[in-house]
């Protein structure tokens, strides 16, 4: 199966990576796209700083989207992950699942970003409004309970 | 081996990255945090909640009782806020 992996610093375009993804095919059915964002958390912050392990993220999003291929029926997997200053407004993280019919995709969009979330080696930094270094952002349980909830 | 840090983990070593000489009877990632916490006062700090630090061996995530033999690459950091 198709599928794109790229961890970068610059923004990304929903519409032209989906167009890339259904150029000269006519099997897909279904596409999920799941972009996340940037939010300023009550107007608080500035801007995140994403650190990542460059060659581990690649590695460990090649993992998981293998586990999603053997899982559901895919026709096409895009991911792409930021990295870097990011202002609130801007994308981080787009997941896009492309299947012949819609459950597969909406599932497999899904799995992609609780294992994302909680396997792909990233941190998020906190700016805050006052010009301050703020905290790192804390792990969720939460995160990890919708990441088990696949095993 | 090469050690490499990560987000508060690489702030609270003080160092992005270091080449260590592992003493002999050092087997796992467990008894590698407990070399390094004798190392110094940073890394006693960063390794100061071990259930917390998570590691990874040649960019794959394992568990404390991981053998560290063979090992090129051997990465620190705290729990994963991707995404």
């Amino acid at each position: 199966m198709a599928h794109t992996i790229r961890i970068q610093a610059e923004p990304f375009d929903v519409a032209a990576e989906t167009a890339n993804l259904t150029a000269e095919r006519a099997d897909i059915g279904a596409i999920v796209a799941f972009t996340g964002l940037c939010r300023d958390e009550g107007g608080r912050l500035v801007a995140l700083e994403l650190e990542h392990y460059p060659g581990m993220a690649e590695a460990e999003i090649d993992r998981i989207t293998e586990q999603a291929e053997k899982r559901w029926p895919l026709l096409g997997l895009t991911v792409i992950h930021r990295f870097g200053r990011i202002s609130p407004g801007e994308e981080i993280v787009l997941v896009l699942a492309a299947s012949a019919h819609r459950t597969a995709a909406f599932e497999a969009a899904s799995f992609m970003m609780d294992y994302l979330k909680t396997q792909a080696p990233f941190w998020k930094r906190e700016h805050l409004k006052d010009g301050t270094v703020g905290a790192w952002v804390e792990a969720k349980e939460a995160d990890d309970r919708a990441m088990e909830r696949w095993a | 081996m090469k050690l490499v840090y990560f987000a508060w983990v690489r702030e609270r070593v003080g160092k992005t990255d270091e080449d260590v000489e592992v003493p002999e009877g050092i087997g796992t990632v467990a008894d590698l945090v407990r070399w390094l916490k004798g190392r110094g006062e940073e890394y006693e700090y960063a390794f100061e909640n071990e259930g917390i630090v998570r590691a990874a061996i040649d960019h794959v995530h394992v568990k404390p009782g991981a053998s560290i033999a063979g090992a090129r690459e051997i990465a620190f950091f705290p729990p994963m806020t991707g995404g």
